[in-house]
Order: C-alpha cells, then structure tokens, then sequence
C-alpha cells in the first residue's frame, strides 16, 4: 500500500513518464481510498493547464480585461 | 492595457504591429517571459526581436487576429527553445545541491512519520478552479509563486511545463539524472501547488472582490 507521499510523487511521475501496470494500480488503489491525494492528483492536471495558459501570454489579457474596460 | 487588447481585437495582425502602443505593450510582456525563461537580459531581448521580425514577416499568412497575443508567444516560446538548444546559454546546475535539503524539508513537512498527509496539509478541493485562468490578479499570485521556488527548481519546471521539454532532453542537457529531474518536477509541482492552494484557491472569502 502506497503512502501518501509516495502516491503524490506518482501523480507527478506520471505526467513526465508512463507509469507501469503495477504503478497505475497502486497508485488508483491508494486514490480510491484518499481525497487528499485524489485533489492532489487532479490539481496537478489542473496546475499544467494554467502553467500551459500562462506560457501561451494570455495570462495578463485575461478577462478581467475585457469585463472591466 | 485594456485599450490595447481592444484594438488588437479589431485590427489585422500586420495593422496591429504596426501600432506603436500594441507594439510596447506586447514587448513587454514578452521580454519579461522571456528573461524568465533565459534569466540573460540580452538573450531574452534577442529572442523577442527575432520574434518579432518572425510575426511581422507572417502576419499576412495570420488569420486568427484575436489570437495575436498567443500567436506571437507560440513563435517566441520556439525562439527560446531554439536559444536553449543552441546552448548559447551555458545552463548549469550545480549548486541544486543547496536548494536541497530546505525543499526536501518543505515535502517532508506536508506529511506524518508514516507518509500520509498531515490534517493541515491534506489537499482540498479548488473551487472553479478554470475561473481563476481570466483573472489577472490570479496570475500575480502565480508569479509569486513561480518567484518562491529555488531558482534551479523553477528552471526545470519552466522548461518542462512552459516551454514543453521532454524530460529526457532536461535532464541530457542540464546533466542531471533522470530521477534527479523527476525529483525537481515533484518539488515544483507540490510547491505551487501548495502554495497557489494557501493563496488563492483558499484563501478566504474575499478573492474575487
């Protein structure tokens, strides 16, 4: 049974590598039991889409902009 | 600002560069992103220019105006990786050894002796979390805490999640392990995580006012 420093440290890994079988499993059967590390796993998804939209220049013209001019 | 994005809104591309308070205003941001990504003032201007000169000679070929501003950082992004690649910038992480231990620590300290999640620490639920994407005081929290992390810890996470490295090309190119470099991304990841969490996503009631 992962800990949840270990599973954390997968939902990195998996977003630089393809994790084996025994990983994914390990790593689903320790989210099933665990919110935190099921909110850590999807904010990583959600970290790299905002890191993504920062890098693309849209991050000071956001909508505020727009609403507000 | 706002202005700005409205003209570029309306405006073909070529038309739009050709403006000299879009223009300014686009440098700007520009160089910014790109010291951040080469932290070498001359690179950085250099990788904008050529950007620049890149945008101006396609803008006739750009259709999708509103999109100017992403267009413009797509070429810039490929003229830092070009820089990078080139090794024009000599990138060395040696002194990854001091940042270390305090980030071991940072990650040591979101858990128990057992490695599970301390109660503060437990990770909670963002709320929304794409309504933060169009505000832009949401992307000076970001920044901020983009700025907190060690230098060498933010380069590599820039390079992987900003300007789309693979890992195995950071870690050739920085000389670094490939568990080295898995170890860095954990670091960087937990470490925004938290704290975009502890500043934004759950920091009161009162972020949207």
């Amino acid at each position: 049974m992962l800990t949840c420093k270990e599973a954390t440290r997968l939902s990195s890994e998996a977003l630089d590598r393809e994790l084996n079988l025994r990983e994914r499993l390990s790593l689903r059967m320790h989210i099933l039991m665990c919110t935190g590390c099921t909110n850590f796993e999807e904010q990583m998804r959600h970290l790299r889409k905002i890191t993504r939209r920062y890098a693309s220049g849209e991050a000071s013209s956001g909508d505020d902009d727009r609403d507000h001019r | 600002m706002a202005r700005a994005q409205t003209r570029t809104d309306t405006q073909s591309p070529a038309d739009a560069l050709s403006d000299p308070a879009v223009l300014t205003e686009l440098r700007r941001d520009m160089l910014r992103f790109a010291q951040m990504q080469l932290r070498d003032a001359a690179l950085a201007e250099d990788a904008v220019q050529e950007a620049i000169e890149a945008a101006l000679i396609n803008a006739a070929r750009h259709e999708g105006r509103a999109a100017l501003k992403t267009w413009i950082f797509s070429i810039l992004r490929n003229k830092i990786i070009d820089i990078l690649r080139r090794g024009a910038r000599t990138v060395s992480l040696s002194s990854i050894g001091d940042d270390d231990s305090t980030e071991d620590e940072k990650i040591d300290a979101l858990f128990r002796e057992n490695g599970h999640w301390t109660k503060q620490s437990r990770p909670t639920q963002w709320t929304a979390p794409d309504d933060a994407l169009g505000n832009k005081q949401f992307w000076a929290v970001f920044e901020a805490c983009l700025d907190r992390l060690p230098e060498n810890i933010a380069r590599v996470f820039m390079m992987r999640e900003m300007l789309g490295f693979e890992t195995s090309e950071i870690c050739t190119q920085l000389e670094i392990t490939t568990n080295n470099c898995h170890v860095i991304l954990y670091r960087a990841r937990a470490g925004l995580r938290s704290c975009l969490e502890g500043n934004w996503f759950q920091a009161g009631d009162c972020r949207t006012c």
